[in-house]
């Protein structure tokens, strides 16, 4: 469901450039309820060589980028918001060679901060690789950092 | 193939292609390692900050558990994360971020690990983490 505000609706592009997402070759997916966004299978991510399976960091930093863009969907303008803390409970190792997927949505906005709830999988939601569970401070009033024109 | 149990803590990271891709290093500093992640354009989040990303915060902290229990317990197997929770303290700037951990609590099967890391002062920990991780 695309329910994205006006001022995110051009901010793709310029957050598919966020250096962290663009360097682990990650893209957003959806910006809207939920928010989603994947990252494909690549040797630098491997955390775990005998295996091939990637580092749990991946699946964190996925996580928190799209919780994140979760809670941007809820804001009706732009304004800066900052990870209060971040849960993960992990459910299984992602299976090497697949994309990982992470779905995030806000569960609720108050003046100053947001609970984002998410999942971390490879195609099948009902069958997740991890889930967090995230708060987020909103800064009313701070200089944003995305452009809210078109790139 | 690594034998984590004599595995060097410095050729570990090395091994590891997603801490080389971040840029840490590790060193052995008294009984516990010093885990360095140096400054590094693509581990930015905010450009406009400009500041780290938080996944990159999360990965050096995840980093620096798995390696301390690596260390300390010496088990043939890689840590396996069960669940971790990280709290964001400060904004991490764009300079180098240092990490170190220890073991809370060790059982048989799972270890409870403690990390935090700082930047320029170590009174002044950018973030921390609590996690669990399965051992064999």
């Amino acid at each position: 469901m695309s329910d994205a505000p006006e001022w995110l609706k051009h901010a793709k592009q310029h957050m598919n450039l966020t250096p962290y997402l663009a360097g682990i070759s990650g893209e957003i997916m959806d910006i809207g309820t939920p928010a989603r966004a994947r990252v494909p299978y690549s040797e630098k991510l491997i955390g775990d060589p005998e295996t091939g399976v990637v580092h749990g960091g991946v699946i964190t930093g996925l996580l928190d980028h799209t919780s994140g863009l979760a809670v941007m969907v809820k804001l009706r303008e732009p304004m800066p918001i900052a990870t209060l803390d971040l849960r993960i409970d992990y459910m299984r190792p992602a299976k090497p060679h697949q994309d990982i997927i992470a779905e995030c949505e806000c569960v609720r906005v108050t003046h100053e901060v947001a609970f984002v709830r998410g999942t971390a999988h490879q195609g099948d939601a009902n069958d997740p690789i991890a889930l967090c569970t995230g708060a987020f401070m909103i800064i009313r009033g701070g200089v944003h950092g995305i452009p809210v024109t078109p790139a | 193939m690594i034998d984590y149990r004599t595995a060097d803590p410095k050729k570990l990271m090395e091994a590891i292609p997603y801490c080389r891709h971040l840029g840490i290093v590790a060193a052995v500093e008294g009984g516990s390692l010093l885990l360095t992640m140096p400054f590094a354009q693509h581990l930015i989040g905010n450009p406009v900050l400009p500041a780290l990303h938080g996944g990159v915060i999360g990965s050096l902290l995840e980093t620096a558990a798995i390696a301390q229990v690596i260390f300390e317990t010496r088990g043939a197997r890689l840590p396996k994360p069960v669940d971790i929770t990280v709290d964001y303290l400060r904004s991490g700037r764009a300079v180098d971020s240092y990490a170190r951990a220890r073991i809370a609590r060790q059982g048989k099967r799972v270890v409870n690990v403690h990390a935090e890391m700082w930047q320029e002062d170590e009174a002044k920990p950018v973030a921390n983490l609590r996690g669990h991780f399965l051992i064999s």
